[in-house]
């Protein structure tokens, strides 16, 4: 068992993903994409921007995935790969990504369910390679760019300012 | 698992509120919520049910700004305390940084605090994660009842130590916190190590920014 451990989210994974995620959305004609994972985090925002707080969006997604997923336990199975939350106009296509980030696609009845659901089947899997190289990065070590000790001195400050000292 | 994300220069942690059911999780958030400056805040949300107990969680963002180019940001969870959410409880545990268990101190709810702190371990062992190496607190809340516990019974039912086993940290370690009082000691020739604790009033915010300074501060130093 291990303590906390903390990983990386670099400018070149985000170049790489940006451009799996546009592709995504001419293809899908779907409107926004988003990557969250699975403790609560945005990761990458693509296409039109949200008009709601992608923070509060973030924690709700991974609870929703979180909690379906251990739904499909109570099923016997491994896990529900995707789900669909449909609404009048904007309806939301979430699907799994290397079992530790939540692909959402927000789209409207300018496309169909079916067309975003066959658009994101291929991106997962481009995704998955792209997250599994991440992840073994940071478990290799090579992650080695932690804050640096400036960053923890001002963080402090920061702290005392913000919740009294 | 704390995020760095060097694309979009911002640095994510989350913070997990324990405890038994009605002990004050989501009281300490609504205090943080309503004191914390507009700026720093973001939107809380609460899954409750319709009589105000937590359901799933209740979630508040809190900035600290931009530090170093880096927008620091504090994602605080709290968890249902009723035993019987534990799916729930578990779930949220998920990712987690750094841990406040916020025990209820009145005597008759020492049973529950006890059930509530092993839950805690087990929860935490089936995330693959070890309680006494991830940046954790104890707040005892609700001090100003007339049946609260003595502090020392609390301490030495839920804050009792665990052994020191390394070497290198077989040192005495005073509590910044609390003066004349130690975090790492030697007691009859063994080493143990306690968390900080805190004694707090929750409904009248006694407390809670001692508690969350601490942890967030503990939590910081895990980023290097």
């Amino acid at each position: 068992m291990s303590g906390a451990s903390s990983w990386s989210f670099r400018e070149e994974d985000a170049a790489r993903i940006g451009a799996l995620l546009n592709g995504l959305l001419r293809e899908a004609n779907a409107r926004t994409a988003l990557l969250v994972d699975r403790s609560g985090q945005m990761l990458a925002t693509v296409g039109e921007a949200p008009r709601f707080d992608p923070v509060a969006f973030a924690s709700l997604t991974a609870a929703d995935f979180s909690a379906n997923d251990q739904l499909a336990r109570m099923l016997g199975e491994n896990e529900f790969g995707a789900l669909f939350h449909q609404g009048e106009k904007d309806s939301l296509y979430l699907a799994d990504v290397a079992r530790r980030v939540i692909l959402v696609v927000l789209f409207d009845n300018r496309t169909t369910l079916g067309l975003v659901k066959l658009r994101v089947r291929g991106v997962v899997e481009a995704l998955t390679a792209v997250f599994t190289a991440m992840f073994s990065r940071d478990a290799a070590g090579e992650r080695g760019r932690g804050m640096d000790t400036g960053f923890m001195g001002e963080a402090e400050d920061e702290i005392d300012k913000l919740f009294g000292t | 698992m704390s995020l760095i994300n060097y694309a979009s220069r911002e640095v994510n942690c989350k913070l997990v509120y324990y405890g038994p059911g009605l002990g004050g999780k989501t009281t300490n958030l609504e205090y943080i919520y309503e004191k914390v400056a507009p700026a720093s805040k973001g939107k809380m949300i609460s899954l409750a049910t319709e009589t105000e107990r937590t359901l799933f969680f209740d979630f508040l963002p809190v900035d600290l700004g931009t530090i170093r180019g880096f927008k620091t940001r504090f994602h605080l969870y709290t968890v249902p305390g009723q035993v019987y959410y534990n799916a729930s409880r578990k779930l949220i545990l998920k990712g987690v940084d750094g841990v406040v268990f916020v025990a209820d101190s009145q005597l008759e709810r020492m049973e529950a605090n006890l059930e509530s702190m092993q839950n805690l371990y087990d929860n935490m062992a089936q995330h693959g994660l070890d309680l006494t190496r991830l940046p954790f607190v104890i707040q005892y809340n609700k001090r100003d009842l007339p049946n609260a516990a003595p502090l020392p019974q609390l301490q030495e039912a839920l804050n009792p130590g665990w052994p020191v086993v390394d070497p290198a940290r077989q040192r005495p370690v005073p509590d910044p916190n609390r003066q004349g009082e130690m975090l790492v000691e030697e007691i009859d020739g063994s080493w143990i190590e306690r968390v900080p604790h805190f004694e707090a009033v929750a409904l009248r915010g006694e407390g809670v920014f001692d508690t969350l300074r601490a942890i967030s501060k503990l939590v910081l130093k895990t980023l290097g």
